[in-house]
């Protein structure tokens, strides 16, 4: 391959092939999690399923804004809240304000939380589960002005806390098996 | 790509999050002020994932099938002598009920009754649930040139299981008899007493300010009534059941937990529309 004197051996020069494979790479995070929660929506006719896609959304993006921000800037955390507020029947901006607010907490603590193993990462992940089921609970109360039940978001963080073990091996298998553009 | 300078780049970075927090304030303001937008864009998005759904749905289906076989193969001996029991017993009602069918037709002749109006139907299959974690509705998909319009009923074999509220080109939403922004106006069978039933997202919806000196009574039958012109006389709903503290509730007919085929009846009515699937506090009792 041909390089560029004027810096040599730094990059090769972006071909196309080049491109798409960044551009790939750098969609892979977000890509993934849209078609994870369309798979939530598939009809298994599991009691409760509904809540499987607040759940599965809230730990994609948490665990790509902790380990791989730079493919999940907060715009694309946007549109990801948006399709869960369209797909999920709330509210609009409910599901969009709770993302964001954990992609914050996850950028925050992310100096801290990537060096540390498995569980300590769950625990962390205890109360943000726990947080978000029960902040889109206020705000679907405090939008529709009905006081609805909070049984269903207790439910939903007792599900997103569980979920996240379940997620989080196949997604840092998936993490390790596609490098970001800059390491590949 | 535009090229930015390195301070500029970390400053945009670090307004970005502030400032999307601030759009998704104005998402809600927005989703607040114009419903009709966020319905829209539902259906427009079911529209596209509606066939997705229809074509995955069909292996998930034939495996339930498959599953549900061989637990009927193990019960078979049972089965069959409890269905040779209700058989016997059924046979006795049908003998009934033919010989009051001709009995009603012939005094409705005597009394020149106003035949009531066949309705159309057509049947759709359920592709996914449509209700999210706050509401219980079902997702149809009718295919492209349907006929289905908003406030038309839907039936499972059963008996009733809720509205059209949003119809799109493609697919339609029904909102179930069970969800919380459900009313609808009942006739209890044995006293003709009339009633609200109104849904709580519970499996069970309630029943709501019949009059006084009537009580439900547990195991009565309960029928739509026609009142407000919103549903045909007599759709079979459910039967009532007291809960341990004493308030009536209703078991649906419908098995509303699996749903798989509804028909959906053209009455030709139009006397309440739909009520919105979001927002909106229905006046009452919450």
């Amino acid at each position: 391959m041909p390089f560029r004197h004027r810096n040599p051996g730094i990059r090769p020069r972006l071909t196309f092939g080049l491109r798409l494979d960044r551009a790939a790479r750098a969609g892979f995070p977000a890509t993934c999690t849209v078609l994870t929660m369309l798979l939530t929506q598939v009809p298994f006719g599991i009691p409760g399923q509904a809540v499987m896609l607040p759940a599965v959304t809230l730990v994609c993006v948490w665990f790509w804004s902790l380990f791989r921000p730079a493919a999940m800037p907060p715009a694309a955390v946007f549109g990801i809240g948006l399709l869960l507020d369209l797909l999920g029947y709330m509210p609009l901006g409910v599901g969009v304000l709770v993302l964001l607010l954990a992609h914050g907490i996850a950028r925050r603590g992310r100096r801290f939380l990537s060096q540390q193993g498995f569980a300590m990462n769950w625990l962390a992940f205890v109360p943000v589960g726990a947080g978000a089921a029960l902040l889109s609970w206020a705000l679907v109360v405090a939008l529709t002005i009905r006081l609805l039940s909070p049984g269903m978001a207790l439910f939903q963080a007792v599900l997103t806390v569980a979920l996240y073990p379940v997620l989080a091996i196949p997604l840092a298998w998936a993490h390790r098996a596609v490098p970001e553009a800059d390491a590949a | 790509m535009i090229r930015l300078s390195i301070p500029a780049r970390q400053a945009l970075s670090k307004l970005s999050l502030p400032v999307l927090v601030a759009a998704a304030f104005g998402l809600m303001l927005l989703g607040k002020a114009d419903t009709i937008l966020a319905e829209r864009a539902r259906m427009a998005l079911n529209d596209s994932l509606g066939p997705i759904y229809a074509v995955l749905s069909e292996p998930l289906r034939a495996i339930d099938r498959a599953v549900s076989d061989a637990g009927n193969l193990w019960n078979l001996r049972t089965d069959n002598a409890k269905l040779r029991e209700e058989n016997e017993y059924l046979r006795r009602w049908q003998s009934i009920a033919l010989a009051l069918d001709s009995e009603n037709a012939r005094l409705k002749a005597s009394l020149n009754w106003i035949p009531d109006p066949t309705a159309n139907y057509v049947t759709a299959r359920v592709v996914a649930d449509a209700g999210g974690v706050y509401a219980r509705a079902a997702l149809l998909e009718v295919g492209p040139n349907h006929s289905i319009k908003k406030s038309q009923i839907a039936l499972d074999e059963r008996g009733l299981i809720g509205r059209v509220t949003e119809v799109g080109s493609r697919t339609a939403r029904v909102l179930l008899i069970t969800d919380l922004n459900s009313r609808i106006p009942v006739i209890m069978e044995t006293s003709r007493a009339r009633a609200i039933l109104v849904g709580t997202n519970g499996p069970r919806p309630r029943l709501l300010y019949w009059p006084e000196g009537v009580q439900p009574q547990e195991g009565e039958r309960i029928v739509t009534s026609a009142e407000a012109n919103a549903f045909p006389a007599n759709l079979p709903i459910g039967t009532v059941q007291h809960t341990a503290n004493g308030v009536p509730e209703v078991q649906p007919f419908a098995q509303l937990n699996r749903l798989e085929v509804v028909r959906i009846f053209d009455y030709g009515l139009g006397g309440v529309v739909a009520p919105e699937t979001q927002s909106r506090p229905t006046p009452g009792r919450h």
